[in-house]
């Protein structure tokens, strides 16, 4: 039975004489071999030379901040609901007065931890946010050698200060702009 | 006259003392940096770099690569016999590095009182002396295989010991027709008559084709490496073996090819005949003479070692069958039909 048209029917004749002493066959196949000593090198020399991630690369997840610096995260737990693995748990917090300049609703996440053994890095959590509070970076989760450096708390998760940590904030929010935003960051 | 003499041959001994220690330097650096070279070199024929890391180029990858065998836990197997496993790979070791004395390394340097030789021994019988001693080489696998006391490095150990033994015959047959040339079984002689004549690969390219394959065989270098078939032998005779004891296996193996290198570019690539160039005209010293001869040979040497890596890297191992179809119908009627008629070539020339 034909199964593809592709299919090449096998050559099982004897070895002539010549085929037999291998002789012609090994040069041609050294022939290829040199061949490829002088073709481009697929390497990446990795620590120097890096190569970038697709653009819809989900890796670690970021807590965003708006213009001002303030966190947009609610609390509102949709990202916890939509998450497949349970990786997210949060507990919600009020603001108080004196607190505007740090958050921007009047409710915020005391406490927010991802754990990244848990996280399949599907995004769900990125498109139930209402918030753009949080959205998945183009970076790998780093090895760690206990199971409790897996767990993100705020400390890792919040994006820099776009004010007084300027570069750091530009770097972590890579090619990406904020949806809310009238002026993109440059 | 009596005390001059004596001053004459310590001088002799010391001049070969230091000739022997420069010899065997040779042979591990070479040795060092053909595992070097056989990395980088594999690296680009599968389109990648090679070890790069270890210094520019990676130039100190051997180091790492001793320093780590060095290293390494030694373990000794509860069943094996002690003496002979520690025997196996000191035999291979030492067969490798005896067999580069008589070898003609460059131009004798002709000095004002006396003359220099880059030869450890000129004997009569010098290319009979590489082969008797390369044959003692496979006891360095046949006694590590036995004295591991583990199945498959037997099977290794007797695989290698028929492979050997099949790949000799028509390297010997080969042999032959050159020595019909040449006349003289002196490494030496046989450089001279080259720079007279011409290299002897063009008068027997068959003759070198099969002795260059028998080497490959006797190196026991891919596509011949059955004794240590990995996929079906789990490392062969060396299974059992760690530490510096692999260590020494594996550089009597590059060690191995370096003198076979040397020996087939003095048997057929003229030595260390410089090409297009006639020595005895040389009109400069005699220490840059001997040096130059010295770099062409180690040239020479050096494209035998990329061929050995070049084919290393392009085919895969035969099968036993394979290989023994091809030492014993293919190549043995090829070198006694090489002999025949260079022999008759040469008597009706002669006439």
């Amino acid at each position: 039975m034909q199964l593809t048209q592709r299919a090449k029917s096998v050559d099982r004749s004897p070895l002539t004489w010549l085929e037999s002493i291998y002789l012609w066959n090994i040069l041609k196949g050294m022939a290829i071999t040199l061949r490829h000593m002088f073709m481009k090198k697929a390497t990446i020399q990795y620590p120097e030379q890096q190569r970038s991630f697709s653009k819809v690369f989900r890796g670690l997840h970021v807590l965003n901040r708006d213009e001002a610096g303030r966190e947009n995260c609610t609390a509102c737990g949709l990202c916890a609901v939509a998450c497949p693995a349970e990786a997210i748990t949060m507990e919600a917090a009020e603001r108080q007065t004196g607190e505007e300049h740090l958050y921007r609703e009047e409710k915020y996440a005391a406490k927010y931890e991802i754990n990244m053994l848990r996280c399949i890095f599907c995004g769900l959590c990125e498109e139930a946010c209402p918030k753009d509070a949080i959205y998945l970076s183009q970076t790998v989760a780093p090895a760690n050698y206990a199971r409790k450096g897996f767990i993100y708390s705020k400390n890792e998760l919040l994006i820099p200060h776009p004010i007084t940590e300027r570069e750091a904030y530009v770097k972590a929010l890579g090619d990406r702009q904020p949806a809310h935003s009238t002026n993109p960051v440059k | 006259m009596n005390v001059y003499l004596i001053a004459m041959d310590s001088w002799y001994i010391v001049e070969k003392l230091i000739l022997i220690g420069a010899l065997i330097g040779l042979s591990f650096f070479i040795a060092m940096y053909t595992t070097l070279a056989e990395r980088k070199i594999a690296g680009w024929m599968q389109d990648r770099l090679g070890p790069n890391r270890a210094g520019p180029f990676g130039i100190f990858q051997p180091l790492a690569d001793g320093g780590k065998l060095f290293f390494k836990e030694e373990i000794t197997p509860v069943s094996s016999n002690r003496f002979l496993f520690l025997l196996g790979p000191a035999l291979a070791m030492i067969v490798a590095l005896i067999t580069s004395t008589v070898i003609p390394w460059g131009a004798a340097y002709v000095g004002e009182t006396r003359t220099v030789a880059l030869q450890v021994a000129d004997v009569d019988m010098g290319i009979l002396i590489v082969f008797g001693i390369v044959s003692v080489g496979v006891y360095g696998i046949m006694i590590g295989g036995w004295a591991s006391n583990n199945k498959f490095s037997l099977i290794a150990a007797i695989r290698g010991a028929s492979q050997m033994v099949s790949y000799e015959l028509p390297m010997g047959l080969s042999l032959i027709a050159v020595l019909f040339m040449t006349g003289s079984l002196k490494m030496s002689a046989m450089v001279e008559y080259q720079m007279q004549h011409g290299w002897n690969v063009l008068y027997q390219p068959l003759g070198f084709l099969i002795f260059f394959v028998c080497a490959l065989a006797e190196c026991n270098r891919t596509p011949f490496d059955l004794p240590e078939a990995e996929n079906e032998l789990n490392f062969g005779y060396h299974q059992e073996y760690s530490s510096m004891k692999l260590g020494f296996y594996l550089f009597a193996e590059y060690i191995n090819m370096f003198v076979s290198s040397a020996v087939m570019a003095t048997l057929f690539l003229g030595g260390y005949d410089i090409p297009f160039f006639d020595e005895s005209a040389w009109q400069g010293s005699a220490l840059v003479l001997s040096a130059l001869t010295f770099a062409v040979m180690m040239a020479k040497v050096s494209f035998f070692l990329f061929l050995f890596i070049w084919i290393r890297w392009t085919i895969p191992r035969f099968r036993y069958d394979q290989l023994m179809n091809l030492g014993w119908k293919k190549l043995i009627p090829l070198a006694l039909i090489n002999m025949l008629i260079s022999a008759a070539l040469l008597l009706f020339l002669n006439k």
